[in-house]
């Protein structure tokens, strides 16, 4: 052992959320002066570690110890008394108030006189120290997204961080502005900083990181030398490598055109291209998996399918029936069922009872609904049956949907989209955060409806869910397709790579 | 000691009542300090209220006058309300319908129109001035996301400012912010009335207006209940983006509910001129319209809850008439109003005592 505590040391940490378990058992430590990245998909249970040390959450088990010494934060605010700060993904700043004001607010002194002069001085020493250049003069809404990172950084700094964590710090950054960060981040190591680094792109994480742990589902999978692993390593460690289980399915039988997607280009909430030109076709009869990291399109390709989103340009097509640009009843008409990725906030209405959020789609048509009248008879039959069927465990369809373990909501939802008999249907991180046992069963309904004869399209991250469950696996980079793998474990490398947006050569051109 | 706030997984069902009872009992006794302190006995004044509004021979059809706007316009607001609409411009919806109703029984249609036909028109023109009054908020909100809460609240002050422009100004009749009386053929039938025929109803002012109140309960009753489009308000309520996802149309709900909200605060303008004022006047609703948010909150947004909910407040209107000052009965509302949704948080939430741990309290 060593003599020198760690920096950062967790034991044993579990937290648990209804439903879910977000950190199992985690081990963790960070020794002083580095930067440690941790990697790992998203719903791994990073940042949720992380607001442990940074006092958001308390742990449910386990210790935390700050150089070797035990401590239990109860807000942001005492972490910072203690040296740790964090720098979330949303900045935590006052628009309206400028650099010197924010660097100072909720801060012990000034108590009353602010002396601007010293405080601006402080400012830019702090800012030539670190090369976090920035004017304290400027109010923060006119600054840059970087500008703001480097306001957050100084803010941490001068309210006397040793130890600083970031979430995912360079998704809203340009790569010039990446460069400048990282720059900062080894000047900050230089100076007795240690730093925790949460990512999920391996690029960054090889490029600055001393060690790297990796976190799947909730637990430590390992940690590595930054300086000697590879991305391959990075991505298999990160993507899982162990088969938990494996469904049994027999050879795809592909037979016409059920989905067609024609160099489609859309744009995402804030305005900027999120698909651009992709082309994919889906079968009846088969399983096409999309690998990819989170926000490289996902989202934003099952919603222009769904009629939920404009295309900007391009085709799509449901079994011959254009549905381009279609209102989402249009889509719901043609047969198409969508397992969105948000199960509460979009795939089900909380508070409504089961049997509400079981018509959610079928409401409008014969039989649930004649003329302006929905038949609340066979609404009740319809959900009791349906219920039983599909193995959703509550005591009663009066239940409202939110008080639902996330595996039985994602079976309720699946119940209400695959009854309607689909002929395509999105499936968009359907496992995502689940057990075991709910994860079989979702993945066998959606094999049995393979065989019904739907086309999938299922959307994931996981590596696993994707080879278990596609029969043919594409993978999505920046809006585009990038490649097209067969679902062999041997080619779990390339998949990884090619998520990371590295282009390998590819074996079909689509 | 320490009071710990968590959030209930279940509400039993007595709950909200409890809360609601408890909170009104809260309320009258914080409305005892300042009826203390304006000199009154509160229980006597009390007592008077409670006689006036609910016990004496008159009372019934007394209390159904001043029930029957209420009772309108918080259909309007509940309608409104449970798809987390905040209407809270019934009383300018309100003003509009009784100005339409004027124009149409002095202005638009002769003297000598049959009262049923006049009657109808005056409906007609109440409803829809309303909902025209509703339906700009409603677009507004849909088209440019523009907040209906100030929109709503701000349109009524224009509205209330229109009614005085014409009062005072093109439909006076003597310059006192009134305009002239209605024909008889304008006037909504009243119990007394009927009194000929039936002398217990001689002196009753109840009038055709509390039927209004009570068919278009029934009717969103039904619409809640049974209907698809009562499902849309729901889930739209809820989740607007489950809504989306199921393929509604959330900008044509928005705007059809703000119509039919705004229609109904503008049918209990319409009754109230044509069942008690008989004429347009400045300020002839006290505030019914505002009243009509705390009725559908207390009412729990429930239609026919409403109904209730809307006699009691009336009957507390017409008791605050027998006591005085004159200011009490509106000041009691705001309290009850206060109690209430205050009681809301204790039914969502429970609160418990906890110890804290290993450090002993000290007081």
């Amino acid at each position: 052992m060593s003599n020198t505590p760690y920096a950062l040391e967790m034991r044993g940490i579990t937290k648990r959320f209804p439903g879910v378990l977000a950190n199992d058992n985690v081990n963790f430590t960070v020794e002083k002066g580095e930067i440690h990245a941790l990697l790992g998909e998203n719903g791994a249970g990073k940042s949720t570690l992380m607001n442990m040390v940074n006092g958001l959450y308390r742990a449910d088990e386990g210790q935390i110890l700050l150089d070797g010494k035990p401590v239990k934060f109860s807000s942001p605010r005492d972490a910072i008394d203690n040296g740790v700060g964090m720098v979330h993904q949303h900045f935590m700043l006052v628009p309206t108030q400028t650099v010197a004001e924010n660097l100072i607010l909720g801060q012990k002194t000034p108590r009353f006189y602010i002396n601007y002069k010293k405080l601006e001085q402080d400012i830019a020493d702090l800012s030539q120290k670190f090369g976090l250049a920035v004017e304290p003069h400027a109010k923060i809404w006119q600054l840059s997204v970087g500008e703001q990172q480097r306001v957050e950084i100084l803010k941490m700094l001068y309210q006397g961080a040793k130890l600083l964590i970031m979430d995912e710090p360079t998704a809203v950054l340009t790569p010039q502005e990446v460069t400048d960060l990282f720059k900062t981040l080894r000047e900050m190591t230089a100076t007795g900083h240690t730093i925790i680094f949460i990512s999920h792109k391996l690029d960054e994480v090889v490029a600055i990181a001393d060690r790297v742990t990796v976190l799947r589902r909730g637990r430590v999978e390992s940690t590595v030398d930054g300086k000697s692993t590879s991305k391959a390593e990075l991505a298999r460690l990160m993507v899982g490598r162990e088969v938990l289980f494996r469904i049994q399915k027999k050879p795809a039988e592909p037979t016409a055109d059920a989905l067609v997607i024609d160099s489609v280009s859309c744009e995402n909430d804030r305005g900027l291209p999120a698909l651009r030109n992709m082309s994919l076709t889906v079968r009846s009869g088969e399983v096409v998996g999309i690998a990819g990291v989170a926000g490289n399109g996902q989202t934003e390709l099952a919603q222009v399918i769904t009629g939920l989103r404009q295309a900007t340009s391009g085709k799509v097509t449901v079994q011959g029936q254009d549905v381009t640009n279609q209102p989402a009843t249009a889509t719901i008409d043609q047969g198409l069922a969508y397992i969105p990725a948000d199960r509460n906030g979009v795939g089900s209405s909380p508070n409504l009872n089961l049997a509400d959020n079981l018509i959610l789609k079928s409401y409008r048509r014969p039989p649930i609904g004649s003329g302006w009248r929905i038949d609340l008879g066979l609404v009740r039959s319809q959900a009791e049956q349906l219920i039983e069927q599909f193995d959703v465990k509550t005591p009663s369809v009066d239940l409202p949907a939110r008080l639902l373990s996330g595996g039985n909501l994602q079976k309720l939802i699946l119940a209400r989209e695959i009854s309607r008999q689909p002929k395509v249907v999105i499936a968009v991180y359907p496992v995502r955060g689940l057990d075991v046992g709910a994860i079989e069963s979702i993945h066998q309904m959606l094999i049995d409806e393979r065989d019904r004869g739907a086309g999938i399209l299922l959307i994931s991250e996981d590596l696993d869910e994707l080879l278990s469950l596609s029969d043919r696996i594409v993978v999505l980079f920046e809006g585009q397709i990038v490649g097209e793998v067969p679902p062999e474990d041997e080619r779990i490398d390339e998949i990884g790579l090619m998520m990371a947006g590295t282009k390998v050569e590819q074996s079909h051109a689509t | 000691m320490r009071l710990k706030i968590e959030p209930r997984l279940e509400i039993p069902r007595w709950l909200p009542v409890v809360s609601i009872i408890l909170a009104l009992i809260l309320a009258l006794i914080i409305g005892a300090i300042p009826l203390a302190y304006g000199g009154l006995d509160p229980f006597e004044a009390y007592y008077q209220m409670f006689r006036t509004g609910f016990f004496e021979p008159y009372s019934f059809s007394d209390t159904l006058v001043k029930a029957t706007p209420l009772i309108l316009a918080g259909l309007g607001v509940t309608i409104a309300f449970r798809m987390r609409l905040w209407n809270i411009g019934a009383e300018g919806q309100l003003f509009l319908g009784a100005w339409a109703a004027t124009g149409v029984a002095l202005f638009w249609l002769p003297p000598t129109t049959p009262k049923v036909v006049m009657l109808a028109a005056m409906t007609l023109g109440g409803f829809a001035a309303g909902a025209l009054w509703g339906a700009i908020p409603g677009v507004l909100k849909a088209k440019l996301g523009v907040n209906e809460i100030i929109s709503s609240l701000m349109l009524t002050y224009v509205a209330v400012e229109f009614n005085n422009y014409f009062v005072y100004g093109p439909w006076a009749a003597g310059g006192f912010g009134l305009t002239a009386p209605y024909p008889r053929t304008a006037w909504f039938p009243r119990l007394t009335d009927f009194g000929d025929t039936i002398p217990a109803f001689r002196g009753m002012t109840a009038h055709l207006g509390i039927l209004y109140g009570i068919i278009a309960a029934v009717i969103l009753f039904v619409i809640f209940k049974y209907s698809k489009w009562g499902y849309e308000l729901k889930v739209i309520g809820d989740n607007p983006n489950a809504a989306r996802y199921a393929g509604m149309n959330l900008s044509r709900t928005i705007i059809l509910t703000m119509i039919i909200s705004g229609g109904l605060a503008g049918l209990a303008g319409m009754s109230e001129v044509a069942g008690v004022v008989h004429r347009l006047q400045e300020n002839f609703s006290p505030g019914y319209g505002f009243t009509a948010i705390i009725v559908a909150w207390l009412a729990r947004l429930n239609p026919l809850a409403v109904i209730v909910v809307g006699y009691l407040f009336g009957g507390l209107l017409v008791g605050g008439d027998a006591i005085q000052p004159a200011g009490i009965p509106l000041l009691i509302q705001g309290i009850i109003l206060f109690c209430v949704i205050s009681a809301d948080t204790f039914t969502r939430y429970r609160i418990r005592l906890v110890q804290p741990a290993a450090t002993t309290a000290q007081s």
